[in-house]
């Protein structure tokens, strides 16, 4: 396994620590005059997202994470696992939900998503930045309501719910940024 | 990114660094000081514990860029220099954040026949001047301090004040689950397994100096023996042996490093001796000792205190800016540095 010393410890930089994979969100170098220099360390756990604070010594090594981002498709869930393949080597990962997280509500069949794997293994799913889905359930725009700006909750095919302008109807597709859970436009399909 | 080739520091700021730097050139000038230039390709880079030079091969064989031109200069003040001061890069391995630079620029000058606290007198001095290329403030994120001609007189305070004052505890003999604790409080994870020496070290750089100098810049003085680097020691206010050594703060950030010069050959080699035992200790290389360096001490250096400013600091506070980096033109980059890596949004957050 790689050894990191401290100064590679820096933001983006993926490492170990205690088992557990972690990214370097922002790193601080301190050192005193004539003194032992420390590193620390906001790191995220990408296992559960939590990002904590570590110091590190000077001397301390630390293993970097074996990492690795590919683009996939998802396939299908089975219920119990949800399903993506490599569209350049087809080969087929089952992640679990724990795997997927938060991004479930935005995973639709046959579109391609950001995974990581760590030591070979599935770790994480990201969406793209937008994602195109059909609406699947919403109320018709009231009547008489052209106020500006005035929006209506709408369901999408992946169980995602969205704030959505009054004249978007069940049945119409919609670009979404997943960053920010905001409706950007209404396209044709 | 490897497809931005542009400098780190404005034109505005490289503009404000030539001007400071300058100034300085003219302060010593002045003062009839002579400036000098050491080879920065050294036999031995200085030997301290915590302090690590690149090291670099020539013709085949061994040698390191200087940690600072101490050694050279002092040859030059034996041989009867008289004042000097040099402006030049010094490196240090394992150094970067964002005050720390693999390659920096510092100012280092020598005053025969002057003593720490004399030294700290032109320090002030050089400070004010400095500034004055500026508004006379210095700024370093949220923090203003006057350096202006007509501020107030520099603060003075000793080492155990400034340590006791932050941390409750002495840096001499330090209660280390008080210290932990305040770490703690700081929002500072110390690593699992800390001595009492690098709780220390931990609560000086996270906790203690990032307070120091807020509104007057400050001189912490009298530093415990342990940390006298090329000090001499003397008593100190309260008649404890301490080591003739200062350093600057403003806004939090440490300036210069000053001694009355350690003129005792076989003090210093003692010492020497013991700062690489530490780095033995610490599983790092030995360096080797300057034996020119040595006999120079021997054949007499003369009575005299010298000070190591970082100009990149100096320029950044006094041009508002928020790193080392912009105050200079590039950052220190090796043939594997690679293009940053973006930072992923793991799954479980969103």
């Amino acid at each position: 396994m790689a050894v990191l010393s401290h100064t590679d410890l820096r933001k983006g930089v993926k490492i170990e620590l205690d088992g557990q994979p972690y990214q370097i969100i922002d790193s601080d170098f301190v050192k005193p005059g004539k003194g032992q220099a420390f590193t620390r360390c906001r790191i995220r756990n990408y296992l559960n997202g939590n990002t904590i604070e570590r110091t590190i010594k000077s001397n301390e090594k630390v293993a970097k994470a074996d990492i690795e981002a590919t683009t996939c498709q998802y396939l299908y869930s089975d219920g119990e696992f949800f399903h993506f393949m490599d569209g350049t080597t087809y080969d087929q990962w089952q992640f679990t939900a724990k795997n997927v997280g938060d991004t479930v509500k935005w995973l639709s069949e046959n579109l391609e998503y950001n995974v990581l794997f760590w030591n070979g293994k599935p770790l994480s799913v990201e969406a793209p930045n937008h994602v195109e889905l059909e609406i699947t359930q919403c109320d018709p725009g009231v009547a008489g309501n052209t106020a500006q700006g005035a929006t209506k909750p709408a369901t999408l095919s992946s169980g995602a719910v969205v704030n959505v302008p009054l004249f978007v109807n069940e049945g119409d597709w919609i670009r979404v940024d997943t960053r920010t859970g905001d409706y950007t436009e209404r396209v044709k399909k | 990114m490897s497809g931005d080739w542009r400098p780190t520091g404005s034109r505005q700021a490289l503009r404000l660094r030539a001007q400071v730097v300058q100034t300085l050139r003219a302060f010593f000038e002045r003062r009839g000081s002579l400036e000098v230039e050491t080879p920065v390709i050294v036999p031995s880079p200085g030997v301290d514990a915590w302090l690590d030079a690149p090291s670099v091969t020539l013709d085949g064989h061994r040698a390191y860029l200087s940690t600072s031109p101490e050694y050279a200069m002092k040859r030059l003040l034996a041989s009867g220099s008289g004042s000097i001061h040099q402006l030049g890069p010094a490196f240090r391995a394992g150094e970067r954040g964002r005050l720390h630079e693999p390659q920096f620029t510092m100012l280092e000058w020598y005053e025969v026949d002057a003593t720490d606290v004399e030294c700290m007198d032109t320090t002030e001095a050089l400070v004010r001047a400095a500034a004055a290329v500026g508004d006379g403030r210095l700024r370093f994120e949220r923090e203003v301090c006057d350096a202006s001609a007509d501020a107030p007189p520099f603060r003075r305070v000793s080492f155990d004040e400034v340590f006791e004052d932050a941390t409750g505890t002495s840096a001499r003999d330090p209660d280390t689950t008080r210290l932990g604790r305040l770490l703690r409080v700081s929002g500072v994870r110390s690593p699992p397994e800390c001595t009492a020496e690098e709780l220390v070290d931990l609560a000086l750089g996270a906790v203690v100096q990032p307070e120091l100098g807020l509104d007057v810049p400050t001189f912490v003085t009298d530093w415990p023996t342990d940390r006298a680097g090329l000090a001499r020691i003397r008593p100190g206010k309260d008649g404890e042996p301490s080591a003739a050594r200062f350093e600057l703060y403003a806004c939090g950030v440490e300036l210069c490093n000053g001694y009355h010069e350690l003129a005792d050959p076989v003090e210093q080699r003692a010492r020497i001796d013991a700062e690489n035992d530490r780095r033995a200790a610490a599983g790092k290389d030995r360096y080797p000792v300057d034996e020119q360096f040595l006999a120079a001490l021997a054949s007499g250096l003369p009575d005299c205190a010298g000070n190591a400013l970082g100009v990149d600091r100096l320029v950044m506070l006094i041009g508002g800016l928020k790193t080392l980096l912009q105050a200079r033109s590039f950052a220190v980059r090796t043939a594997d540095d690679a293009v940053p890596a973006r930072i992923d949004n793991p799954g479980g957050s969103s």
